[in-house]
Order: C-alpha cells, then structure tokens, then sequence
C-alpha cells in the first residue's frame, strides 16, 4: 500500500499520458507555442503552472459550495490572478533575482487556460486533497509536453540546451557544424512548435489507438 | 447549511465580499512590502550600472552582477561623478542615478519643460567612461538599459533589460552574446550620428566591422531588436551635444 490509493494515484499518472491536457485534452497551448523557444523557459514556466494550479485547485475546492454558479468563472479568474500578484510581490521583496527570471510570465500563468480548465472541471465538483492531487498531476503532464518541445526547439534552433553549445558553435564552425549543418532558425517561430505539438499528438495516438475519436 | 447560491442578491453580496477581501489583501501585501521592493530596485540599478561599465562576476557565459552585499561600496569606487545634464551644462549630483527616466521622458513632452539626463563618469583601470542609461520600447513592454562609451565615443559595454519580451527570443537581449557584441562598436560615421542597429543579414555575424554601427540582430526578435535600435538612437542623441564635448 503506497502513500496513495490508487484512485488518488490515478488523478497524477493519467494526466501524464492517456489524458494529458496539451495533447488530449487541448489546453494551454498558447503558452505551450510562446515559451518552448528554449528549455530553460519552458522548466521555469512548468514550476511556476505546478505551484499555482496546486494551490488554486485547493482554494477553489475549498470555495466549491459557496461560490454562485452565475459569476464562477469571474471569481476563478480572481483567485488565480490574486494567488500569482501576491507570490510575484513577495518574490519581488525576498528573491529579487528570481523574480525577475518570473515576471514575464505572470501574465501567461493568468491567462493559462489549462488552470481555468482545471478549476471549472475538477476543483469545482472535488474536495481539496483531490483537487491538488489533479492540480500537480495536470500541470505535470503539462510540463513534460513543454519540456519535449522546449527540447527539441533549442536543440534544432539555436543548437543550444539550456544555453549550452551542445552541438558546437555555428560561428566559428566547429562540431557538427564543420561538416555543414546549419540552425534551423524556423525552430525558434511559433508555428514550428505548433508542428512539433502535432508530431507529438500524432506518436502518442499512433501508440494508443483508443485515443484515436471516430 | 444549504445556501442558495443561485439567488442574485447572494451573487452580488458574494462579488461585493469578494473584491472587499481580495482588495484588501493586496493592498496590505503591497505596502507592506514597498520599502523593500524600492530597495531592491535601487540595488539593482546600481548594478546594472556597474555591468555597462564592465564591473561584474560574470564567469564565461554567464550574466553575474556584483553581489548585493558590496555593490554599494563597488558603486561609490567605480562611479566617480555623476551628473545631471541639461543642453551641454553639466551639474554634478551624487543622486543622479535616482533620476526616473521614464517620468523625465513623460515630462519632456512639454516643450517648457528642460529634461534632466542624467550621466555617470566611472572610471576602471585607468580609465574614464561615461555611462548612458537609455529607455525604449520592445514588442510587448518597456526595454532599457546603460550604454558605456569611452572618450572616443565608442561603445565598451552595454546593460540591456526588459519588462516583459518572449522569453527566449526578445529576452535575449539581456544575454551575453547579444550584449558583447556590442563592444567597441561605434554609433558616429565620422561626424554623423547613426545610433546602432540590430541588423539582419548584414553578412556580419561575427561583428568583424566595428565601424558599421550595425551588430547581428536575435533570429525571432525583429520587434524587440527594432525596438532596442529605435530605444539607442532616441536616448544616445540626446546625450549627444555634450559627448561632442568630450571628445577632443
């Protein structure tokens, strides 16, 4: 018996991968399109989703039975945008640094419709144990989409991970670059994350027949 | 207790109760935290001052300011002068570093008012620069930073930030590969001024010609790099009749 019952272990592994909200249930891929240009972005903007749908999912679970149906959607969207100011207030006193690494995306964890899903289809209708178990699971399976992309549009695009020369430097021609390779600077634009989301949508359907609507 | 969540008086008591709170709550964080959040500004202002003109702890690829521990004893060696500018008078001011660029520009809108620019002499090894902070535009929010030039008007090194640019393609203009290149570079053809330009497909990407006024432009940031390209021609000719000055 794990620290988990295996319903609860569910709501972590299957956004993982049979219900994952960027390539199954289509959430988030506007973030998903800005910020996979390099992996680094891609890794701060997936804590930075995990911490605030963790602790949203909580708050809006506990608010579940007071909060009028009519204006739910207005107060979801206060509680994530107040959750993210006071965390960028207090990053801002404490950890400066970090928060300036942070402030770019701010508006992007407000706006990430992945959070809004989540809430709306999970935290409103589950206790709050549950509700932050889907949070972290969601924003889990939301990472590793980002992380992939993000992978693959550094590496193909700039020839960097995480800001490090992995395939040698395209300027003095040394590495694979001596024998003519060239950056694909497309890789770095919007619509070559687009195509890479849909590789990715096109493997894990292709692997999972189910998955496949008719 | 069942409430009747469906009622309109409960919604709009509910809304009320809800903006009271929220409201509050941020406002307290807010103020409470303002006197360290103006520091922190202040501290790093200091430092980005002291990266353009090249006092930092960068190790090979890295962007390291001086620690925040010493910057202000950093600041008070290196700095020397610093200096508020109006046409070619210069007075000195040891808080002219406190200047907001951003009000000042706001201000001079109104042909009245004579805008104040500030300028920082520091002097490293020997030597005298004079360090320009510039203000523009990128493609979401505000671009900024410092410009040191030496007595001969040349670039030795630049600090850019940003406000809110794509991460990972306009925000690489705070990253060493763009900043470096900015090194030596000249913004005056012979006598006339032409600013410098994040340039494409100038056939120049190792920045051989320092004399072009131009250095290779980020691949998915025409916007951002226009905008830093716009931001150092506006704010460098402003400064311009007294740099004039300085060059013998």
């Amino acid at each position: 018996m794990g620290l988990l019952s295996k319903k609860d272990a569910k709501l972590i592994t299957d956004p993982l991968a049979d219900n994952n909200p960027i390539t199954i249930q289509v959430l988030g891929i506007c973030s998903a399109l800005a910020i996979t240009a390099d992996l680094k972005a891609s890794i701060v903007m997936s804590i930075a989703v995990m911490f605030v749908l963790g602790l949203g999912n909580v708050v809006i679970s506990l608010m579940r039975n007071i909060i009028p149906s009519k204006i739910r959607i207005i107060v979801q969207l206060i509680v994530v945008a107040t959750l993210v100011i006071i965390v960028d207030i207090i990053l801002k006193a404490f950890a400066y640094e970090l928060s300036k690494t942070l402030s770019v995306f701010v508006g992007l964890i407000i706006t990430n419709c992945i959070i809004m899903g989540r809430f709306e289809a999970f935290a409103l209708a589950n206790g709050p144990w549950r509700s932050f178990l889907d949070g972290i699971g969601n924003s889990a399976g939301y990472a590793f989409i980002l992380i992939i992309v993000g992978f693959f549009r550094e590496l193909l695009g700039s020839g960097t991970l995480l800001g490090i020369k992995v395939l040698g430097d395209p300027i003095e021609k040394t590495g694979v670059y001596a024998y003519g390779y060239e950056n694909n600077g497309f890789m770095l634009l919007a619509p070559m994350a687009l195509i890479t989301l849909g590789v990715i949508i096109w493997v894990q359907r292709s692997r999972n027949k189910a998955l496949i609507e008719n | 207790m069942a409430i009747n969540t469906d009622k309109n008086s409960y919604t709009v008591l509910f809304a009320t109760a809800m903006v009271l709170i929220v409201g509050a709550l941020l406002a307290f964080v807010s103020s409470n935290f303002k006197e360290q959040i103006t520091e922190n500004k202040r501290i790093e202002k200091q430092q980005n001052i002291l990266y353009a003109l090249g006092v930092n702890e960068n190790d090979e690829t890295s962007v390291e300011f001086v620690s925040k521990s010493i910057v202000g004893q950093e600041f008070k060696k290196y700095i020397t002068k610093q200096y508020v500018i109006t046409g070619t008078d210069a007075v000195e001011d040891p808080n002219a570093y406190l200047i907001d660029i951003k009000k000042e520009e706001a201000a001079a809108k109104n042909p009245s008012y004579k805008r104040r620019l500030p300028l920082f002499v520091g002097e490293k090894d020997g030597e005298t620069f004079y360090i320009v902070p510039v203000r523009g535009k990128g493609l979401w929010d505000a671009v900024w930073g410092y410009v040191a030039i030496d007595n001969q008007l040349v670039v030795q090194g630049v600090f850019f930030d940003h406000a809110g640019e794509t991460p990972g393609l306009g925000s690489n203009i705070k990253e060493r590969f763009f900043m470096d290149d900015f090194k030596g570079e000249h913004f005056l053809d012979g006598d006339t001024f032409k600013g410098i330009t994040a340039a494409k497909g100038n056939a120049d990407p190792k920045n051989n010609d320092k004399t072009d006024c131009e250095v290779d432009a980020i691949a998915g940031a025409t916007i951002t790099g226009d905008g830093v390209s716009a931001m150092l021609k506006k704010d460098l000719q402003l400064y311009l009749p007294y740099l004039k000055t300085l060059k013998q």
